[in-house]
C-alpha cells in the first residue's frame, strides 16, 4: 500500500528501513463491508515521497498507486523553528490534501537523546512542541499526531514507543485502505450497472475490476482474487451467449474479428503483460481475452494449491471457446483451433507437471486424462487435415495448409525457447513429417489409453484404441488395427450396444479381408449379412462375399465352417405325429423352423441334422419321453437372442429353468419309489456370472470353434432353398431313440453348424416291450391285458395265441370279455389259448381280461414269488412274445413251541405281506406223519379278518399220548425276602433271593448216560450252572451271582439257594433273571474237578453285566464261565480240559418267577427324592 | 441466428449396461452419439461408486453433468437400484440449466417405475412402452 511521506526526508530516511520491515510483522484484523467476513491480514506497505502531482485526481480508479496515508515527519524540537518554518510547512500539506479531499494523515514527532543534550531548555517546550502540533492540525483528532522517541535506540522505551507507532500506523492505515476499497468498489459496481448504455466497453471495465483482483492478491487473498476474475469470465460468458440469443453488444465486435493468432494458452508468467495491454488498448481477440483470463486464474488457483481445478477449469475453457468462436461466428481457418486447443492441453499440462511430483500426478490422472486425450484428438484432426494420416503421405495442398496453420502459431516465447519438449516445439515437429507424426500421435494415445486404465474407465480407453485403430488402417496397418478394434467391440457386444458393434465389425471385416483372413472374414460377414442396422445394399454386399467364395471350386482341403447362427436360426422344431413317439413302421417327421438372417434367398446344397442313439432310453419309456409330451405337446421353441447385438436381454436374465419331472421305479416290481422335479440345465442356471462377461450370444466377437461330428447318424434333406425370414424344412426320422444333436447347412465351401440343438430334443420310434403288473399266487385271479394297436390295424379274424404253462392254467370256465363290451370267444386246447380280436383302428388300446389261476407249487420253499413264463403270439409279429409273469405269495407263518409247568403250546403267526386283505376261516394244525399228538385249538373264532400287512396268531395246546419229545425237566421258582424285621424290601438294603430248582421227572434212559455221575451213595447227580442276571440293572448281586449245583437226578428233588440282592431303586422291580444251565465237564478233567461252589466266584459287589443274560448265546456264557472258573495261577492245567456249559433246549426249564415283581419302598431318610417322568 | 440442434436422449440402462432405450433427435450422427453415452458410462460408474462410499443412504440420484465434450454435454441419474438415466444435450444449448435437466430426469425416473409397474414388462427388455416414449417425445420437442 503506497503512503506518502512528507516533512524531514532526511529523518524519514534512516527510519525507513525498520518501518518497511516491521509493518507487516503483526496480523490485523479486517473488518469488511457487506456482511463478509472478517479476515486477519498483513499490511505491507511502501513509502513514497509527497509530491502534489502524484496525488490521485478527481476519478482515479487505480488503486494500486493510490496514496492511502499521508505522513508528516519531523523532529522539531525547538518553539522557534516550529514556528518559523514547520508549521508553515505543516499547513502548506495539510492544504494539499485537503484540496485533494484526502483526510487520511498522521504526523509522526521524533525525538531523540540529541535533541534532547543539545537544547538546554528541554522540558517545556518539547512537549510544548507536540502540544502546539496538536493544537494547530488536529483538532478533536488527538491521534493523528504520534510521538516516537529514540528510534535508532535498543531501549525499552524506544521499543514501547515503535510498536506504538506502528499499531496506529497499521490502525490508521487500515482504516483508510477499508474506506478507499468500499468507495472502489462502489465506483466499480456503478461502473458495471452501466454496462446496458451504450458506449459502455467490457475492456475498461475488466480493467477496473482486475485493479481489485491485484489488491487483493497483493493482500494475499487469493481466493477474493479469483472472485475478481471468475465474475468477469462470468460476465463475458453471458454476453457472448446473449449475442447468440440475438441481443449484441457493440463492443463485442472486437472479439468477433477473425482469429490470427492460435499460439495457445501461456502459463509461465504471473502476469501476461502483453496481453494486458492488448486487452486495455480494446484491440484483444476472444482467444487473447480467454487465455489472459485463464492465465491468471491458472496463477491464482496454483497459489491457493489447486492444481486439479486448473485441469478441469482448461478442459471446460477449451471447449468453451470452441463453442464461443462457433457461436461468434468469428473466421479461423481450418486447424487453427486444433493448433490452438492442442497447444493449450500441453501447456496446462506442463504447467501442473511443473507444479506436483510424479507421485501426485500419477494419483491424480483421472483429472489430466480428459487434458490428454483431448490433445490426442485434435493432433489426429490435425493430422488428418494436413494428409499426415495416409499411405501415400502429404499433398502440395496440405503442405500449403500446414504452412498456413505454422504461421499463426507466431514465434515461440522467450520463456520456453530453450525447453526441448515444449508444446510448441511438439507440434511443429508433428506437423513437419510423417514419422514425426506418428510418433506423437502413438505417444499421446498410449499416455491416454494408459491412464484411463489407471483409473478403471475402460470404455473411455477402448475409445481412444478405436481411434488409434483408425489410424492404424488409414496407415495401411490392418493387423494392429484389428487387435484395437476386437478389444472394443468385446465391450459393445457384452454390454449390447448394437450401433456400435455394427460399426466395429464393419471396420473389422475390412482388416480381416486386408488380411486374407478368410475364415473369420466370412464369418463377419455372415454377421454384417444379418445385420439390421446395415442398409440392405450393405447386408447384400456381405451376403455375396459369402456366396462369391462359395461358389468358387477351387481345391479346399476342407470346407470352412461358420456357426449357424449368424446364417439362420432354428426358431422353432415340430414333430409329427406330436408324440415324438412312434411304433416303428410308422413315419416320424420332424419339422424345422429356421429364420433365415440373409438379405437373400440362398440355395443349400445339404441341410443336415445330426442324431445321437440314447441308449440308456432304448425301447422303454424313458421320462424324457414324458416330459415331450406334457409340456412341449411335440413343438420345441427355441429362444434366442437376435444376431445383432440388440438387447440381450433373456441372457441378461440368465437361462431360463428347465424343469423335468422324474419317476424312480423299483426294478423288481416297478412300484414306484420317488417322484421328483429337477432341472435339466443346472450347469446353465448356477454357473457363475461374473460381471462383464460376454454372455452366450451368437453374436461372440471371435467365431465360435464349430466343427460337425463326424460319422455319427444324419437326417438329410438335399437342396433346399432358404428364403429370409422364416422356412420350415422336414425330416424323417430313422427308428430308434435319438437327440438331435447338431445341424449343419452346406452352401458350396461353406458349411454352417449349429454345434448343438438346445434345449435337447428327443424323439422315439420304438417298439414296445409288454409290461406286467404282479400278481398274487393261490388263487384264481383277472388278469387285464392292454393291446395298444400301434400302427397296425387289427383286422377280423386276427388271433392271440397264448401258450399254456402247468402252473397257471386259464380257468376255462371264466369268460373272456373285453372291457365294457362284447365277450371275446376263446378257444382252448391242452396247450394253446386261443383269443380272437375284433378289427381295431391303428394307436388304439384294447382291452380284455381273462381269469387266470396260478398254483403254489408245493415241495419248493418260496419266499417271495416265482415266475412262471408264458408265450403269446400274435399275427403283426413273427416272433413269441415271452412273458415272465410274476406271481407272489400271499402269506407267510411262523411257529413257536410255549410252555407253562409241564403243558406245553404251539403258536402259529400268519403274516399278511400282500396288499389285500383275507379271511382266515377254520384254522387247523394237523400232524403230518404219526398221530402221536393230541392237540386242542384255543382259537375260538371261525372266521378271522386278517388286513394286508397284519398278522394273526392261533395257539394249540400239544398233548403227547405217550412219550414227549419234549418234556419240563425243571422247574425254578425265586423269592425274594426283606431284610430282617421289616416288612418290605427297601431300596439300598440287602435282601435275600432264595432259588429253589425242582427235577420234575426221573432222568430218561439217554440223560443218565450222557452227563451224570454216581454219587457215593447211589444216587446218580448232575451239574447244573445257575446265573442271576438283571438286564435293567434294577438289582445288584452281592456276592456270588452264578454258581453249580450238584443236582439228584431224582423226581422231586429240590436244591435251595440263597442269594444276597439288592434292590437300586424304589417300586415294582420285577425279578432278577435266573438261568439255569448245563454244565458239562470234560471227562478227562473229572478228576481234577474242583469244589463246584468254590469254582466260579465272584466276591465282588458287581452289576451284573447285561450281555450275560441273554438265553440264547450259549457262546459267550461259555467263555464267560470258563473265565470265572478259570484261576490265573492253575490255567496252564486247566487249558486242555475245560468244561463246558450247555443250554437246555426250549421248554426243559419252566421258570415259575418269570415276570413277577417284588415292591421295594425308598429309603426311609432318603434326602434325595429322585423324580422320574417318562 | 445459428442452426441449432439439440441431441437430446433420455437412456435407460439395465444394470447390466444393455441399453433398454436410446432416442436421438435428430438421428443423423447417431453413431457418435451412442459411442458418446457408452462411454459416459465410465464416469457414472465412477461417481456411483465414489458416493456410495461416502453416503450411503440419502443419496442425490442426479449425478450433475459426468463431463463436458467439445460437442455435447453429458447428464447423469442414478436410481436406487442402479438403472442409470444420461441426457446428452448439444453444447451449444446454453438454454437448459441444472434444474431443467434434473426435473427432466425426475420426469424420466416416474415415467420409468410406471414402465416396471407394468406387470407385461419384462425386467431388462427393451422399454417399448408408447406412454414412456411419449414423455421422451414431449421432452424433446420442449428443449430443441
Amino acid at each position: 500500500m503506497l503512503n506518502m511521506c512528507a516533512g524531514d526526508q532526511s529523518l524519514f530516511t534512516s527510519l525507513y528501513t525498520s518501518l518497511a520491515q516491521q509493518l507487516p510483522r503483526e496480523p490485523m484484523e479486517w473488518r469488511r463491508t457487506y456482511g463478509r467476513a472478517p479476515k486477519m491480514i498483513h499490511l505491507e506497505a511502501n513509502f513514497v515521497q509527497f509530491k502534489e502531482e502524484l496525488l490521485p485526481k478527481e476519478g482515479n480508479k487505480a488503486l494500486l498507486t493510490f496514496p492511502f496515508l499521508h505522513i508528516y515527519w519531523t523532529d522539531c524540537c525547538d518553539t522557534e523553528t516550529y514556528k518559523s518554518s514547520v508549521k508553515e510547512d505543516m499547513m502548506r500539506w495539510q492544504n494539499t490534501l485537503r484540496s485533494h479531499s484526502s483526510a487520511d494523515w498522521v504526523i509522526i514527532v521524533v525525538e531523540t537523546n540529541d535533541t534532547k543534550k543539545n537544547k538546554k531548555t528541554n522540558i517545556l517546550p518539547r512537549s510544548s512542541i507536540v502540544d502546539k502540533i496538536r493544537s494547530d492540525f488536529c483538532n478533536k483528532q488527538n491521534d493523528r499526531c504520534v510521538v516516537l522517541s529514540d528510534p535508532l535506540k535498543d531501549s525499552s522505551r524506544s521499543l514501547d514507543s515503535w510498536n506504538a507507532l506502528l499499531l496506529k500506523l497499521r490502525t490508521l492505515l487500515l482504516m483508510s485502505f477499508t474506506k478507499n476499497l468500499g468507495r472502489f468498489e462502489d465506483d466499480m459496481r456503478t461502473l458495471r450497472e452501466k454496462r446496458t448504455q451504450p458506449g459502455w466497453s467490457f475492456c475498461e471495465y475488466f480493467m477496473v475490476q482486475e485493479e481489485l483482483a491485484f489488491v487483493f492478491e497483493m493482500l494475499q487473498q487469493f481466493e477474493d482474487a479469483l472472485v475478481q476474475y471468475d465474475e468477469l469470465d462470468a460476465l463475458f460468458t453471458q454476453y457472448v451467449l446473449n449475442f447468440g440469443a440475438g441481443d449484441t453488444a457493440n463492443w463485442l465486435g472486437s472479439f468477433c474479428a477473425p482469429v490470427r493468432n492460435w499460439s495457445g494458452l501461456l502459463l509461465r508468467r504471473p502476469i501476461d503483460m502483453e496481453k494486458r495491454d492488448s486487452i486495455q488498448r480494446g484491440e484483444a481477440s476472444l482467444l487473447d481475452l480467454r487465455s489472459y483470463l485463464f492465465s491468471r486464474q491458472c496463477t491464482l488457483l496454483i497459489f491457493l494449491q489447486r492444481p486439479w481445478e486448473v485441469t478441469q477449469r482448461a478442459l471446460e475453457l477449451l471447449h468453451n471457446c470452441v463453442q464461443e468462436l462457433r457461436l461468434l461466428e468469428v473466421s479461423v481457418i481450418d486447424g487453427a483451433l486444433d493448433c490452438w486447443v492442442f497447444l493449450s492441453c500441453l501447456e496446462v499440462l506442463h504447467r501442473i507437471e511443473g507444479c506436483c511430483d510424479q507421485a501426485q500426478l500419477a494419483a491424480n490422472c483421472s483429472h489430466t486424462v480428459g487434458l490428454w486425450a483431448y490433445a490426442t484428438d485434435k493432433l489426429k484432426s490435425l493430422g488428418e487435415l494436413c494428409g499426415l494420416v495416409s499411405k501415400n503421405g502429404p499433398t502440395s495442398e496440405d503442405l500449403n495448409r500446414t504452412v498456413d496453420l505454422l504461421a499463426g502459431l507466431g514465434d515461440e516465447r522467450p520463456e520456453t525457447i530453450n525447453s526441448l519438449q515444449s508444446p510448441y516445439k511438439k507440434l511443429k515437429e508433428a506437423l513437419s513429417s510423417v514419422e514425426a507424426f506418428e510418433k506423437h500421435y502413438l505417444e499421446l494415445s498410449h499416455a491416454a489409453m494408459e491412464m484411463y486404465q489407471a483409473i478403471g474407465r475402460l470404455r473411455s480407453a477402448r475409445l481412444v484404441g478405436k481411434s488409434l485403430a483408425e489410424f492404424y488402417m488409414a496407415k495401411g496397418d490392418p493387423e494392429r488395427a484389428e487387435t484395437f478394434l476386437q478389444e472394443a467391440l468385446k465391450s459393445y457386444v457384452s454390454e449390447g450396444w448394437s450401433l456400435p458393434v455394427t460399426h466395429t465389425r464393419r471396420q473389422i471385416a475390412e482388416c480381416q479381408k486386408l488380411l486374407g483372413r478368410t475364415e473369420d472374414y466370412l464369418q463377419t460377414s455372415a454377421l454384417l449379412a444379418g445385420d439390421g442396422n446395415l442398409s440392405t445394399e450393405e447386408r447384400k454386399h456381405f451376403c455375396q462375399e459369402i456366396l462369391s467364395f462359395a461358389g468358387k471350386s477351387e481345391n479346399h482341403s476342407h470346407k470352412v465352417t461358420l456357426s449357424m447362427n449368424v446364417f439362420a436360426q432354428l426358431t422353432r422344431l415340430q414333430f409329427h405325429p406330436a408324440t415324438a413317439s412312434v411304433h416303428s413302421g410308422a413315419v416320424l417327421q420332424v419339422e424345422l423352423t429356421l429364420r433365415c438372417l440373409m438379405p437373400v434367398s440362398v440355395r443349400i446344397q445339404q441341410l443336415a441334422a445330426s442324431i445321437h442313439f440314447d441308449i440308456d432310453h432304448g425301447g422303454t419309456h424313458g421320462r424324457s419321453k414324458g416330459t415331450l409330451r406334457r409340456t412341449n405337446r411335440g413343438t420345441v421353441e427355441f429362444k434366442q437372442g437376435n444376431s445383432s447385438a440388440g438387447p440381450a436381454s433373456s441372457a441378461a436374465a440368465g437361462p431360463t429353468l428347465e424343469m423335468d419331472e422324474i419317476q424312480d421305479r423299483s426294478p423288481s416290481d416297478n412300484s414306484l419309489a420317488s417322484v421328483g422335479v429337477v432341472c435339466k440345465n443346472t450347469h446353465l442356471v448356477m454357473r457363475r456370472r461374473e460381471n462383464g462377461s460376454p454372455p452366450e450370444t451368437p453374436n461372440c466377437v471371435s467365431p465360435p470353434t464349430v466343427a460337425m461330428k463326424e460319422g455319427g447318424q444324419m437326417l438329410k434333406v438335399q437342396d433346399v432353398k432358404l428364403e429370409p425370414g422364416n422356412n420350415s424344412i422336414t425330416f424323417t426320422a430313422p427308428p430308434g431313440t435319438y437327440t438331435l444333436r447338431q445341424l449343419c447347412a452346406t452352401v458350396g465351401e461353406v458349411q454352417f453348424v449349429l454345434s448343438h440343438i438346445y434345449p435337447s430334443v428327443r424323439y422315439e420310434v420304438y417298439s414296445q416291450e409288454p409290461q406286467l403288473t404282479p400278481l398274487l399266487a393261490g388263487m384264481p385271479q383277472l388278469v387285464k391285458f392292454t393291446l395298444l394297436t400301434g400302427h397296425y390295424t387289427v383286422k377280423k379274424g386276427d388271433a392271440l395265441q397264448l401258450s399254456n404253462t402247468e402252473t397257471m392254467p386259464i380257468l376255462p370256465s371264466s369268460s373272456c370279455t373285453l372291457v365294457g363290451e362284447s365277450v371275446l370267444s376263446i378257444q382252448s386246447s391242452e396247450k394253446v389259448t386261443s383269443i380272437s380280436l375284433p378289427p381295431t383302428p391303428p394307436y388304439h388300446a384294447l382291452e380284455f381280461q381273462l381269469e387266470v389261476l396260478c398254483l403254489i407249487p408245493s415241495g419248493s420253499f418260496l419266499e417271495y414269488g416265482f415266475c412262471p413264463q408264458m408265450s403269446i403270439d400274435c399275427p403283426w409279429s413273427i416272433y413269441s412274445t415271452l412273458l415272465a409273469l410274476t406271481f407272489y405269495i400271499p402269506f407267510k407263518t411262523k411257529h413257536s413251541l410255549l410252555s407253562s409247568g409241564n403243558r406245553k403250546y404251539i403258536q402259529v403267526c400268519v403274516q399278511n405281506v400282500s396288499d389285500m386283505s383275507f379271511t382266515l376261516a377254520d384254522v387247523k394244525l394237523t400232524e403230518k406223519q404219526h398221530e402221536s399228538l393230541e392237540l386242542q385249538s384255543f382259537n375260538t373264532k371261525t372266521n378271522q379278518l386278517l388286513c394286508s400287512k397284519h398278522s394273526v396268531f392261533c395257539l394249540w395246546e400239544a398233548r403227547w399220548k405217550d412219550d414227549l419229545p419234549v418234556t419240563t425237566l425243571y422247574s425254578v421258582k425265586a423269592e425274594i425276602f426283606p431284610p430282617a424285621g421289616e416288612p418290605h424290601c427297601r431300596s439300598g438294603l440287602v435282601c435275600g433271593l432264595e432259588v429253589s430248582i425242582t427235577r420234575l421227572i426221573e432222568p430218561s434212559d439217554g440223560e443218565m448216560a450222557e452227563d451224570s455221575k454216581t454219587d457215593t451213595d447211589g444216587l446218580k447227580t448232575t451239574k447244573l450252572m445257575y446265573e442271576v442276571a438283571d438286564s435293567s440293572s434294577n438289582w445288584a448281586v452281592c456276592g456270588k451271582s452264578s454258581g453249580m449245583v450238584v443236582m439228584p437226578l431224582k423226581a422231586n428233588a429240590t436244591h435251595k439257594l440263597q442269594i444276597e440282592v439288592m434292590p437300586l431303586f424304589a417300586g415294582h422291580l420285577p425279578f432278577p433273571k435266573i438261568k439255569v444251565l448245563k454244565y458239562l465237564p470234560h471227562n478227562a478233567a473229572a478228576a481234577i474237578q474242583p469244589d463246584p461252589d468254590s469254582c466260579v466266584e465272584n466276591d465282588s459287589l458287581s452289576l451284573l453285566d447285561k450281555t450275560l443274560d441273554d438265553q440264547g448265546d450259549t457262546a459267550s456264557i461259555r467263555s464267560r464261565g470258563s473265565i470265572h472258573s478259570v484261576g490265573s495261577s492253575d490255567q496252564q492245567q486247566r487249558g486242555v480240559a475245560m468244561p463246558r456249559l450247555e443250554a437246555f433246549s426250549q421248554g426243559q426249564v419252566f421258570n415259575n418267577s418269570h415276570s413277577q415283581q417284588v415292591l421295594v419302598l425308598p429309603t426311609a431318610d432318603d434326602h434325595i427324592m429322585e423324580v422320574n417322568a417318562t | 441466428m445459428l442452426p441449432f440442434t439439440v441431441y437430446f436422449s433420455p437412456d435407460v440402462f439395465f444394470p447390466q449396461n444393455y441399453p433398454l432405450y436410446i432416442r436421438s433427435v435428430p438421428s443423423q450422427n447417431e453413431l457418435k452419439f451412442h459411442y458418446t453415452v457408452h462411454t459416459s458410462l465410465d464416469v457414472v460408474e465412477e461417481k456411483v461408486s465414489a458416493v456410495g462410499k461416502s453416503l450411503a443412504d440419502q443419496r442425490e440420484l442426479y449425478l450433475g453433468l459426468l463431463y463436458p465434450t467439445e460437442d455435447y454435454k453429458v447428464y447423469g441419474y442414478v436410481t436406487n437400484s442402479k438403472v442409470k438415466f444420461v441426457i446428452v444435450v448439444d453444447s451449444s444449448n446454453t438454454s437448459l440449466r441444472d434444474n431443467e435437466i434434473r426435473s427432466m430426469f425426475r420426469k424420466l425416473h416416474n415415467s420409468f417405475t410406471d414402465v416396471m409397474c407394468n406387470p407385461f414388462y419384462n425386467p431388462g427388455d427393451p422399454i417399448l412402452s408408447k406412454a414412456f416414449n411419449g414423455i421422451v417425445s414431449g421432452m424433446m420437442v420442449q428443449t430443441s
